[in-house]
């Protein structure tokens, strides 16, 4: 087989996925989007209306905080798991990434659970604390599902860190916070990135925690799921879904781009 | 700088002993090379005078009158090679070079001149915004020589520099490296399991076997007058004639040497060039294998002691393979060395 038939075949499931799952549904939802009584103006509505703006700024703020909060534990933590052995180090491992397993809903539990009315920080707390449905609480609901998934990445690059890089940093002069600065976090970067994204692609199309926390706030997939069941507006929810695509898409792209540049100012 | 370790050993927290007891002096200006089998404890040692690993209790390590045993790594001001050369991979080559400058928070300007300063003396002008990732290895070494020696260091100390490099490039390097750590004049050790590159580099060798430096001198001490079996087989690779000591007499297989002395107790070792071919000498063997070395040719003689043994001949009348031969083996040759107990 020559190189050129091999990178053929190995595009042909790549295109017949990107038909099948991504083009022609989304076409699909594009043409649903303006196909409604108000036509093009769907997308003017979302900037107009304050309802859908608000959301759609909500729910990035809240993406975002919880990608780098998520990004902050983690590397924190992951360091340290990598770093140091000791006995339990696996079942805490294992205890850590649980949340991979626990759909929206249960985890959206937890923070009632936590931060609800009968929920143990109100009950031990003098005055009256609850949180759970707040964005607080939405917050912590996504920063616990985002945390493993970022912490696998991170651990994976940590372990292949050369210690030489450090050693080297330090007879160099370099403190402790200047090795983590010059050293530890450019060889975290590529990992960082990939998991963060995944994080912030993740919350923001979160539904089963915002399903169950989200009573007095909104954000952009409770608000398509009202749009889509209880208004039957299937125009206003497909133009949602679309900016929802678009809005992650487009700040997926800038945080890959300055991770190009990051590499490009080593190089 | 004078480095002065006082009964410094390194015991891992697995029970291994990678350095026993060690007291090891170098002087200003003085290249040093550690040189020992795989697993002596080469690196653990240099890595203690680092600071990079913490010595056992009762270790002292001084910087001329300076303690600094308990002296963090990064305040230490030692230079660092590593075997890996461990060049930052997401800083250019001048600014791997100006990271030690950096970190001792100097002008920006005295740091870009003394950056150019050394690029110079290394001959990397033309390379200094090339990435980490487009140089040879040979570039790489050079650059992380370069870093390490860029702030000034008291102490520049080097882990096997130039094992990474193929053999051709590693001997002209060699050379190279000697003129450099010179040109610096700064006080180095230079860990080695090359002979060759310790013998070429270095003012000093000093030999460890086990955890310990069982000898240390100039290459020509160590290689005329070993002090133990050991010395003798690893530097110049003496042959251990194995036979029966009498008195000043030497049974081999092959027939009888005198010895230079009694030697009762030792055992007896020579070297490939102190093995004469000559036709009327008091051994016998048969040719084994002959290999032209362009100088000279080096020839493989079983028969004289129950291992094959080598002899430098460098006439023009070649033995010929399987051949009978005599050899003289010179009493003032012979290495009598004390017999491991
Ligand atoms: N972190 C460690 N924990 C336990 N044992 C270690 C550790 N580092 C080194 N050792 C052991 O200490 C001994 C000396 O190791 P060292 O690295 O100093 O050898 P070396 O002389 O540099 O060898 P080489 O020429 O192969 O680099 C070896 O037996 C090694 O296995
Ligand atoms: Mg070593």
């Amino acid at each position: 087989m020559t190189n050129r038939t091999f990178v053929l075949t190995c595009l042909t499931p790549l295109l017949i996925f990107s038909l099948a799952f991504l083009a022609f549904p989304l076409m699909r939802l594009f043409l649903a989007s303006v196909e409604g009584d108000n036509g093009w103006a769907v997308y003017l509505d979302i900037i107009r209306k304050p309802r859908y703006i608000n959301t759609l700024v909500l729910t990035v703020l809240v993406s975002l905080a919880t990608t780098f909060a998520a990004l902050a534990v983690s590397t924190t933590a992951g360091m340290f798991l990598v770093r140091n052995k000791f006995r339990g180090r696996n079942i805490l491992l294992s205890i850590l990434t649980l949340p991979l397993a626990f759909p929206g809903v249960v985890i959206g539990f937890l923070i009632i659970l936590l931060g609800g009315r009968q929920g143990l920080i109100n009950q031990i707390t003098p005055g009256h604390v609850v949180f759970a449905y707040s964005v607080l609480g939405l917050f912590l609901g996504y920063l616990y599902f985002s945390i493993p998934r970022v912490l696998l990445t991170v651990m994976a690059a940590a372990e292949k860190l050369d210690p030489a890089l450090e050693e080297a940093a330090r007879t160099l002069g370099a403190n402790p916070f200047r090795v983590v600065v010059d050293v530890i976090l450019p060889g975290l970067m590529p990992s960082l990135i990939a998991s963060g994204a995944i994080a912030f692609a993740t919350a923001m199309g979160a539904f089963g925690t915002a399903f169950t926390l989200a009573t007095n706030i909104d954000v952009i997939p409770m608000v398509i799921y009202t749009e889509f069941t209880l208004s039957a507006n299937i125009a206003m929810a497909a133009a949602l879904s679309i900016v929802l695509g678009i809005v992650t898409w487009i700040l997926l792209l800038i945080a890959r781009s300055l991770s190009g540049t990051t590499v490009a100012a080593g190089g | 700088m004078t480095l002065n370790l006082t009964t410094t050993a390194k015991t891992f927290g697995d029970g291994t002993k990678a350095l026993l007891p060690t007291n090891l002096k170098v002087n200003t200006g003085e290249i040093v090379s550690l040189l020992g089998p795989s697993g002596c404890g080469k690196t653990t040692l240099l890595r203690i005078i680092a600071g990079l690993e913490t010595p056992d209790p009762g270790g002292k390590i001084w910087f001329d009158s300076d303690d600094v045993t308990d002296l963090p790594v990064e305040r230490r001001q030692v230079g660092m090679v590593f075997q890996s050369y461990a060049l930052f991979p997401n800083m250019s080559v001048r600014a791997n070079i100006g990271y030690g400058l950096k970190m001792k928070k100097l002008p920006k300007a005295d740091i870009e001149a003394r950056v150019s300063e050394v690029l110079e003396m290394c001959q990397l002008n033309d390379y200094a915004q090339r990435a980490i990732t487009a140089l040879s290895g040979g570039q790489r070494q050079r650059v992380a020589l370069a870093r390490a020696i860029a702030p000034r260091p008291r102490l520049l100390l080097l882990d096997e520099p130039l094992s990474a490099l193929d053999a051709a490039l590693r001997e002209t390097l060699r050379d190279e490296l000697a003129i450099l750590l010179r040109k610096f004049n700064i006080t180095a050790i230079f860990v080695t399991h090359d002979q060759n590159e310790a013998m070429a580099i270095a003012d000093r060798v000093a030999v460890m076997s086990h955890g310990e430096i069982v000898q240390s001198g100039t290459p020509e001490e160590l290689y005329r007058k070993p002090n133990s079996t050991f010395v003798a087989s690893f530097v110049g690779s003496a042959m251990h004639l194995a036979g029966e000591i009498n008195g000043s007499k030497l049974k081999l297989k092959g027939g009888e040497v005198s010895l230079p002395a009694d030697g009762t107790g030792c055992e007896a070792f020579v070297r490939a060039e102190n093995i004469q071919i000559n036709k009327n000498g008091s051994l016998s063997g048969y040719v084994d294998t002959v290999t032209f070395l362009g100088t000279h040719y080096r020839v493989g003689i079983s028969g004289v002691i129950s291992e094959p043994i080598t002899s430098i001949f460098s006439g023009n009348k070649v033995p010929k393979l399987g051949e009978k031969i005599r050899l003289t083996i010179e009493t003032q040759s012979i290495l009598l060395l004390p017999s491991k107990a």
